[in-house]
């Protein structure tokens, strides 16, 4: 029980089902399911789709965390791979590809300018030695320039019909977009669990000059985790986009890496590298997603959605420090004080 | 063991210039001479003496925000609500003067009071409970821009006569040249910040914090205390930025400061501070700040970027100018 009430995932998943309860209580519809149009529908559906692409992203974010980086940039990576698609999929359709050859190759053109912003962070980082926040720093501030540049700072509108598939298809009855998450989560728990690399991971963060020493090599898998991460964001814009039928590279993934990283936090990864949990990263990004539709639905002005964050979020942090529960067990009585 | 202030000998200086937080502020420094030099080879006028003091006039708030800035991240911390405490005061300030009837100066004493309890609450918080900063001065800056909002959702316009005059001084420097009393308390807070890095307790204890708080506990350093005061201290800067923000823009207003904590940390790493604490000099911060105004600068005497060109050229010049600043300190 005690070990249960310590592991990081609970309080989060704890702090997820009471929203979801308060939900309930307040306003019955929130927790109905329907079946509509051959497939499910109802508020939790529609949070599970929202949360996706802050999902994926917090998942890339998670590992970069853990190898004690950070990635501030997602959000300029998210605009342009939703600017580089929807640039992709006008040029093709128009130009009369056929089938579904223009959706595949916006798809590969965007992860694949993605990736190469990865790649680039993770050079920066990792040959150069720049400070994470630094070398992110600067993709975060010139990326949307670039988004910008190659949209000339309009919103692209989307016309391929096929294209909306990703955002708002639905396969055996559920959101696509849940199955991409659910694969990318299986494989990164099949990654991290049944190969070395999630002991690398942990190693490299705990404890780098050890790593070094133990023949661990950081500088190979620190700029591939880069990657992963810009790419989760590629496939973020990509659902985005989808979504709306159109690419902003002014507005899209505003505000975004700071939510990937407070998800990140909520499901209980330190900021400071080492152990890190995927399940409580999308937990966090759940919750976030929760809180955000919650504030819609009840109708609180929109001012308000900032405050409850802010003190949710120091909620659970609280609950998740030893130092907290061990005083709050004190003054309940249950336990001796402990200086710490 | 002799406590005698001594002048420091030649062999002590050489000493003190191979240290890595110095060494890159002199990277800095000569890497901004560098960068107004080519603007005064590429441009005509660029190197009037009041180019530089603008710099100073229209950067003062974010000198003083990155001064805080300084001091949490040479602790090992970093505060992301600078920004959000910053809009707060504005609001504050303009309901208290606009709405209230209040003095400006009053006014200005009671926001710089909340702003450093806030920062203190948030210290506490960190340190009390071993909680990560990053993560609650992210929360910091929701719940402080979220109360900006709540006080008033519109901008309110400052349209009191000691606040305007204070707007429109403007203090001769001879010749054409001139500062305003922002750049001025700018200046001001930079020389007192060095001096209480350099030669106070507070500061050296930050440094220990910053190199290793557990070595720091152990030899009996008050860390908790300083703890809070450095983020209290984050907080009185924030709060001042903002009541300078006020006197600037003349207006409270909740999304004032947008971004602003981003550029304070950039200023400060660019001035050699390391993000993980322990090394770094308050000097070097001013450069930053200038550096990144020179910038803006370059880009406004240019004249003909459009706003994404603008934002890929910044974006551009900081990669230059950490690669250069990487390189140089890396030979050393």
């Amino acid at each position: 029980m005690r070990r249960l009430l310590a592991s990081p995932v609970f309080w989060p998943v704890v702090a997820l089902l009471l929203l979801l309860l308060a939900n309930g209580i307040f306003n019955p519809a929130f927790l109905s399911l329907q079946i509509r149009d051959g497939h499910l529908y109802g508020n939790l559906v529609d949070i599970a789709n929202r949360a996706a692409p802050l999902a994926l992203v917090s998942l890339g974010m998670t590992l970069v965390i853990a190898v004690r980086g950070l990635d501030i940039s997602v959000g300029a990576v998210l605009a342009i791979a939703a600017t580089v698609a929807a640039w992709t999929v006008t040029r093709l359709a128009d130009g009369g590809m056929p089938g579904l050859w223009p959706l595949a190759a916006a798809v590969g053109a965007a992860l694949g300018v993605a990736a190469l912003c990865g790649l680039w962070n993770g050079l920066l980082i990792v040959r150069v030695g720049m400070q994470p926040i630094v070398a992110t720093l600067i993709l975060m501030v010139a990326g949307r320039g670039l988004a910008q540049l190659l949209s000339d700072g309009q919103i692209l509108t989307i016309y391929y019909e096929p294209y909306a598939f990703l955002g708002n298809g639905f396969l055996l009855g559920l959101p696509f977009a849940l199955f991409l998450l659910a694969a990318v989560f299986g494989l990164l728990q099949w990654l991290v669990g049944r190969t070395a690399l999630g002991l690398f991971i942990r190693a490299i963060g705990e404890n780098p000059a050890a790593a070094h020493v133990a023949g661990v090599r950081a500088r190979a898998i620190t700029p591939a985790l880069y990657v992963f991460c810009a790419v989760c964001a590629g496939m973020a814009g990509l659902l985005v986009s989808s979504n709306v039928a159109s690419a902003d590279a002014n507005n899209a993934g505003q505000l975004l890496e700071l939510d990937a990283i407070l998800a990140v936090s909520l499901g209980g990864t330190a900021l400071t590298g080492g152990r890190f949990s995927l399940a409580g990263t999308l937990v966090g990004a759940l919750i976030i997603q929760t809180l955000t539709t919650t504030i819609y639905s009840v109708g609180v002005p929109p001012q308000v959605n900032m405050l409850v964050k802010a003190v949710l979020v120091l909620v659970v942090l609280l609950l998740q420090s030893p130092v907290f529960r061990g005083q709050l067990l004190w003054c309940l009585g249950r336990a001796p004080a402990v200086r710490p | 063991m002799t406590t005698a202030a001594r002048t420091p000998r030649g062999g002590e200086v050489l000493r003190a210039l191979r240290e890595p937080g110095t060494l890159s502020l002199l990277v800095t420094a000569l890497l901004f001479v560098i960068l107004a030099a080519a603007g005064g080879v590429a441009y005509e006028g660029f190197l009037a003496p009041q180019v530089f003091l603008n710099l100073f006039i229209d950067n003062a708030f974010l000198i003083v925000v990155a001064v805080g800035m300084t001091f949490v991240i040479l602790s090992g911390g970093i505060d992301l609500s600078v920004g959000a405490v910053v809009a707060f005061t504005t609001v504050l300030h303009a309901l208290l003067v606009q709405h209230q009837g209040w003095h400006p100066l009053p006014a200005m004493l009671l926001v710089l009071l909340v702003g450093t309890a806030y920062g203190a609450a948030m210290g506490w918080m960190i340190q009390r409970y071993r909680l990560p900063p990053f993560v609650v001065t992210l929360a910091g800056m929701f719940l402080a821009r979220g109360g900006a909002t709540l006080l008033s959702v519109e901008s309110i316009g400052i349209d009191d006569g000691f606040q305007k005059a204070i707007a429109a001084l403007r203090i001769p420097l001879g010749g054409e040249a001139f500062i305003s009393v922002a750049g001025v308390v700018a200046l001001l807070v930079v020389a007192v910040a060095t001096l209480v890095a350099r030669s106070t307790q507070f500061g050296r204890t930050v440094y220990a914090i910053g190199g290793n708080p557990v070595s720091a506990g152990l030899m009996g350093l008050s860390v908790t205390a300083t703890v809070v005061r450095v983020y209290a201290l984050s907080g009185f800067c924030a709060a001042l930025a903002g009541v300078l923000y006020t006197v600037y823009m003349l207006s409270g207003y909740s999304l004032h400061a947008n971004g602003l904590e981003l550029d304070a940390i950039a200023a400060v790493v660019i001035g050699g501070t390391l993000l993980s604490g322990g090394v770094g000099h308050v000097p070097g911060t001013l450069f930053g700040v200038l550096v990144l105004g020179l910038i803006q600068t370059l880009i406004a005497f240019d004249g003909t970027l459009s706003s994404w060109w603008t934002r890929i050229v910044i974006g551009l010049l900081l990669l230059a100018f950490c690669l250069l600043q990487r390189l140089l300190v890396r030979r050393a």
